[in-house]
């Protein structure tokens, strides 16, 4: 039940996160003239896959509250780090972004840790 | 003259300093807190949120968990405030020790048995959080952008 709570936890906020920055990408300000917070919810009116993302985000979040009632946050905390490794492949192959040296280095240490933490 | 203007600017800038990073260590400190009450709270309610999915509601009204989500909250306006006052390149790095700490939070206040090698691990997500969030931004067009 761990893996697929952590599996829950992981993948909504991986999609939520590369959907949230495609969308706001794509948006390219659109009302820039309206105050910051006005500004979010006309992007969130005009653009659904905004609104998606924010489920995917209220998914993880809950699955992380389940995840931490049986496991150790210990490993709950760490291990939710899987994002980074995700987001940074994704990222690479679905929107195009490219990855420094720095970054697919830092997912490696990431994935190293999230190998040892799950020993 | 000169001098007592650049003694002023100093001090401010020291002042200035002397806030940014407080609000650095509150930042770092509040979202491991967060999720130890998150932890907490949840431990504390009587049916397994996994297979009783109406928990989870129950979950929200429990006094730890909503001081876990305020907590949260407030972290995310805080970093968001922080953000305006020193670069992502340096706060996200420093913020990343949290992995660290909510293994430590775990180990003292929630009892949990903690391997050597669960810490390496968690020390490791750190710094690799660190490298990746400290890795020069570039801004590239998604496919269809613009569409």
């Amino acid at each position: 039940m761990k893996w697929l709570l952590l599996t829950l936890v992981i993948l909504p906020a991986v999609v939520g996160d590369l959907l949230q920055s495609r969308e706001m990408k794509l948006a390219a300000n659109p009302a820039a003239s309206l105050p910051g917070a006005l500004r979010v919810l006309r992007l969130i009116a005009a653009r659904r896959y905004l609104l998606l993302s924010m489920l995917c985000m209220a998914v993880s979040f809950f699955a992380f509250l389940a995840l931490v009632q049986t496991e150790p946050i210990s490993f709950a905390v760490p291990a939710s780090a899987g994002t980074f490794v995700l987001e940074t492949l994704l990222a690479r192959v679905w929107l195009k972004e490219r990855a420094s040296p720095r970054k697919i280095l830092g997912t490696l240490v990431v994935f190293g840790g999230l190998l040892l933490v799950a020993r | 003259m000169t001098t007592g203007l650049a003694e002023t600017r100093t001090v401010s800038d020291r002042r200035n300093e002397l806030r940014v990073f407080q609000w650095i260590v509150l930042v770092t400190l509040l979202k491991p807190f967060s999720n130890l009450f998150l932890a907490w709270g949840m431990r504390g309610l009587p049916l397994p949120a996994a297979t009783h999915p109406v928990a989870l509601l129950q979950a929200l009204i429990d006094p730890l968990v909503a001081i876990g989500v305020c907590m949260q909250i407030a972290w995310l306006l805080m970093r968001m405030s922080l953000l305006s006052q020193a670069d992502l390149s340096f706060i996200l790095p420093v913020t990343a020790a949290g992995y660290v700490i909510s293994t430590f939070l775990g180990r003292v206040v929630l009892h949990e048995q903690v391997s050597l090698t669960r810490w390496i691990g968690a020390i490791l997500i750190s710094a690799g959080a660190a490298l990746v969030a400290s890795s020069r931004r570039m801004t590239s067009q998604p496919a269809g952008a613009g569409q």
